[in-house]
């Protein structure tokens, strides 16, 4: 796993500096990228680069295997009424989270990218909104809703009431589709009415 | 012995649990009609026949260019070559996709031998033409709505229908806009921005259009939204005016015509001092379903949805002028009554539903009535120049109130069922979503009786702190449903107004969610949510003809008559809505709180149907 964090790490550097070359014609109202922010992919395609060296957020490796963040995300979830659109998980006005399917990838660092971003279709941008520490604490929460042991937990219909902890070794695999160790059963065949 | 059988099951079949449904609640949990339905007078048929004015409900010329057919709401289609004999033989004419897979919740619209329709999000609208083979397309028009509105609207992305006058096919978007389209084509005459999705603000209803005004109201009593009804102008979509259901009386536009017939609603500012300070101004109110035109009295009604946030021990007193219904001026917007339904509504039971009006006889002589089929159970027979109820009967389970004191007009809350933040509250009934939403009933003045979509869904409830941030869900509550004593979802109810009774209940599986339209031939259709079109007998319920379509049915069947001629019925499948969401959205069934409480008892739904959105038009062969 350390040497594994080094070559992302290692990457990490290189590719803010690609990306630092200055735009020929800038866009109007776009300005440069920030020096030393670094990269979150949300397609798991890149050309020509095999998404296994896709690089790592070193902030984000705070909040795997982090049993407070799991929980301090849930009660964030509800006090910022992430709660009235996903429900506990299960969606409603917004996406279900729990049936470890990732549009935009499953690490912490994607999800945060999602909250602080915004998505088109009704995802409100978060940034400036929750301190940076609790979004984290919320990407860990979500991503927390889908593991195998969060799911056992459930004891009737109100599920992601005890998460666990996120392992940094579910996201090794980046995941836009889910991976043996994090999918569950659900939704893969639904029987018709007997 | 049963039960740890069940539990052992539960435990070796995660997935079945995720798709099954709770038993239904026992039936000695609710009261009976005879324990809490009230009347000021003890029926007296004799005094004359149940029927809509003239004036509100003119001649049938066939056509449909309203999604309630007629000011009084009826609904009522006086074709009758469809009949209880021959309805066997009603065939798909045509079909028509809509390329919208969301919950379609329009009434198709039918003027001048074309037939219009617009979609849920984004929006689409339809112009076909009925006077060739397959109906051609005419024109479509894609309104453009913002993306973003998608994540403000609290129950599927629908749209309950545009309307066509003068020329005009007029609608609103998701995101807000009220736009009037040219008939022939296509092209936007006017569009005007009401809404504010950035408050969380959408516009779902249909336009209602009536005196050169077009009437609009706005929804998002689930994020908080302060409630509105506006009129615009119908040639230049200028504003008009504006009444806020919640405030100070100057924005409610209540002034010295307001004489509410209760003394619970009389008073200044009611619409501030019944509400925590500055919680009227995120406290809901809204306009989202249907506003009725009195062309007799020259009177504008509509109700007013739930209070906000659905926790209501953060929002003590009545909460005015929250669930409950406006009668107002319709040049000025000026109220000249209102009646609360649910004072300090505990339970979402918006006020929203549909009002047909009709005279009735009451205590020996006709009245002008209103009847309104409310969320929290009960049929409203209320006197529509006064506000005055004349009767509240229960139309399917109810425990929530031990009936309305008609006296001093009040709902008698049952303090057993009330909600609270310490302890989840078991088997209340009705539901949030009510013993029926917004799909419209409707009125036959042949058999004399209201056509009652509805459903038969009670609810465990616990209450939730929650913080107001502008833009996203202030709710507050963890809500699980679950089916009502019987355990069937569903009942077409066919209720007899005058003597305040069921004539006949047709069971149905899951909640029906469509509207009921009646015809002279003595038939009424509707659809349910497993993807059936029904027709039964209006006078026994007897069920006659059935066809399957591609998805379920949510929408609101019409009846016209073509350009032959000849009677054709039209209806959109697509399921979706508050109660299919399970089916349309991305919902998984594990979290029976998942789409606010309502997938805890649509677990089973995604055996039966997938998402859709088609036109159908049937007839018999000719």
């Amino acid at each position: 796993m350390c040497s594994r964090f080094r070559i992302e790490a290692g990457l990490l550097l290189l590719l803010p500096l690609a990306a630092c070359q200055p735009p020929q014609t800038p866009m109007p109202g776009v300005g440069p990228p920030v020096a030393g922010a670094p990269l979150v992919r949300t397609s798991a395609l890149v050309p020509g680069v095999d998404r296994e060296i896709l690089p790592r957020d070193p902030r984000a490796l705070a909040y795997y295997d982090n049993p407070q963040a799991v929980v301090d995300g849930k009660r964030l979830f509800q006090q910022f009424n992430c709660s009235g659109c996903h429900s506990n998980g299960g969606g409603g006005m917004g996406p279900d989270l729990m049936d470890g399917t990732w549009i935009y990838g499953s690490r912490l660092e994607q999800i945060h990218q999602t909250l602080v971003e915004g998505r088109p279709n009704g995802m409100p941008s978060w940034a400036d909104k929750i301190p940076d520490p609790q979004l984290w604490e919320l990407a860990a929460y979500v991503r927390s809703m889908s593991l195998p042991r969060t799911l056992a937990a459930q004891n009737g219909p109100t599920p992601s009431q005890t998460p666990a902890p996120v392992p940094r070794a579910v996201d090794q695999d980046p995941g836009w589709s889910p991976s043996p160790d994090t999918s569950n059963d659900y939704g893969t065949t639904i029987v018709g009415p007997q | 012995m049963i039960r740890p059988t069940v539990a052992l099951l539960l435990l070796l079949c995660p997935a079945l649990h995720a798709q099954t449904v709770p038993p239904g609640v026992p039936a000695g949990e609710v009261f009976t009609p005879e324990q809490i339905g009230h009347a000021l007078a003890a029926p007296t048929p004799q005094a004359g026949r149940t029927a809509p004015s003239a004036v509100n409900a003119p001649a049938d010329d066939g056509q449909w260019t309203m999604p309630s057919k007629n000011y009084a709401s009826t609904r009522f289609s006086t074709q009758t070559e469809l009949t209880p004999e021959n309805v066997k033989g009603l065939v798909p004419l045509f079909s028509f996709s809509l390329g919208v897979n969301k919950g379609q919740e329009a009434a198709p619209i039918i003027a001048d031998n074309t037939l219009y329709v617009v979609t849920a999000y984004p929006n689409y609208v339809y112009a076909l033409d009925l006077t060739k083979p397959g109906a051609p397309l005419k024109w479509r028009f894609a309104p453009n709505p913002l993306p973003a509105s998608q994540g403000v609207a609290c129950c599927d992305v629908v749209n309950r229908g545009g309307t066509v006058s003068n020329g005009k096919y007029i609608f609103n978007t998701l995101d807000g806009q009220t736009i009037a389209l040219d008939v022939k084509s296509g092209r936007p005459l006017w569009r005007t921005r009401l809404g504010n999705i950035h408050v969380g603000e959408t516009l779902t209803m249909a336009p209602l259009v009536a005196k050169g005004r077009v009437y609009i109201g706005n929804s998002g009593g689930e994020l908080g939204v302060r409630g509105w009804i506006a009129a615009l102008d119908e040639q230049s979509g200028k504003l008009l005016w504006r009444a806020w259901n919640t405030g100070p009386d100057a924005d409610v536009l209540i002034g010295p015509a307001f004489h509410p017939f209760y003394a619970m609603d009389r008073g200044k500012d009611l619409g501030v001092s019944s509400w925590p300070p500055d919680a009227w101004k995120i406290g809901g109110g809204n306009v989202w379903g249907w506003i009725t035109y009195d062309a007799e009295l020259d009177t504008l009604y509509h109700g007013t949805g739930n209070p906000g946030p659905w926790n209501a021990q953060q929002r003590p007193g009545d909460n005015k002028w929250t669930a409950g219904i406006f009668a107002r001026d319709p040049a000025t917007g000026a109220a000249r009554w209102f009646y609360q339904f649910s004072p300090h509504d505990q339970h979402d039971y918006d006020g929203i539903n549909e009002q047909l009006l009709l005279d009735l006889p009451f205590g020996g002589s006709m009245r002008k009535v209103l009847i309104h089929l409310d969320r929290n159970g009960y049929v409203y027979v209320i006197d529509r120049k006064t506000g005055q109820v004349l009767s509240a009967d229960p139309y399917g389970p109810v425990n929530s109130s031990r009936g309305v004191d008609l006296q001093s007009g009040r709902l008698e809350v049952n303090p057993d069922k009330e909600t609270k933040m310490d302890q989840e509250v078991k088997d209340i009934c009705p539901t949030a979503s009510g013993s029926k939403d917004w799909n419209p009933s409707s009125f036959s003045p042949q058999t004399g009786l209201l056509y009652i979509p509805h459903e038969n869904i009670c609810m465990d409830w616990l209450n939730l702190q929650v913080s107001y941030i502008e833009g996203t869900p202030y709710v507050g509550a963890n809500v699980h449903m679950k089916p009502g004593p019987g355990g069937h979802r569903g009942e077409l109810t066919a209720w007899d107004p005058v003597n305040r009774r069921k004539a006949w209940v047709v069971d149905e599986n899951f909640p029906i969610w469509s509207g009921t339209v009646a015809t002279a031939g003595g038939l009424v259709f509707y659809g349910t949510m497993d993807g059936w079109f029904k027709a039964v007998d209006a006078r026994t319920g007897q069920a006659l003809w059935r066809y399957k379509v591609d998805s379920g049915v949510i929408s609101q069947p019409v009846s016209y008559r073509g350009v032959d001629g000849h009677q054709y019925i039209a209806m959109l499948s697509g399921v979706g809505g508050w109660s299919g969401a399970v089916v349309s959205g991305p919902v998984d069934t594990r979290d029976g709180s998942a789409a606010l409480g309502f997938v805890n008892v649509m677990a089973d739904l995604p055996k039966y149907t997938t998402p859709g959105g088609t036109l159908y038009v049937f007839a018999l062969p000719h």
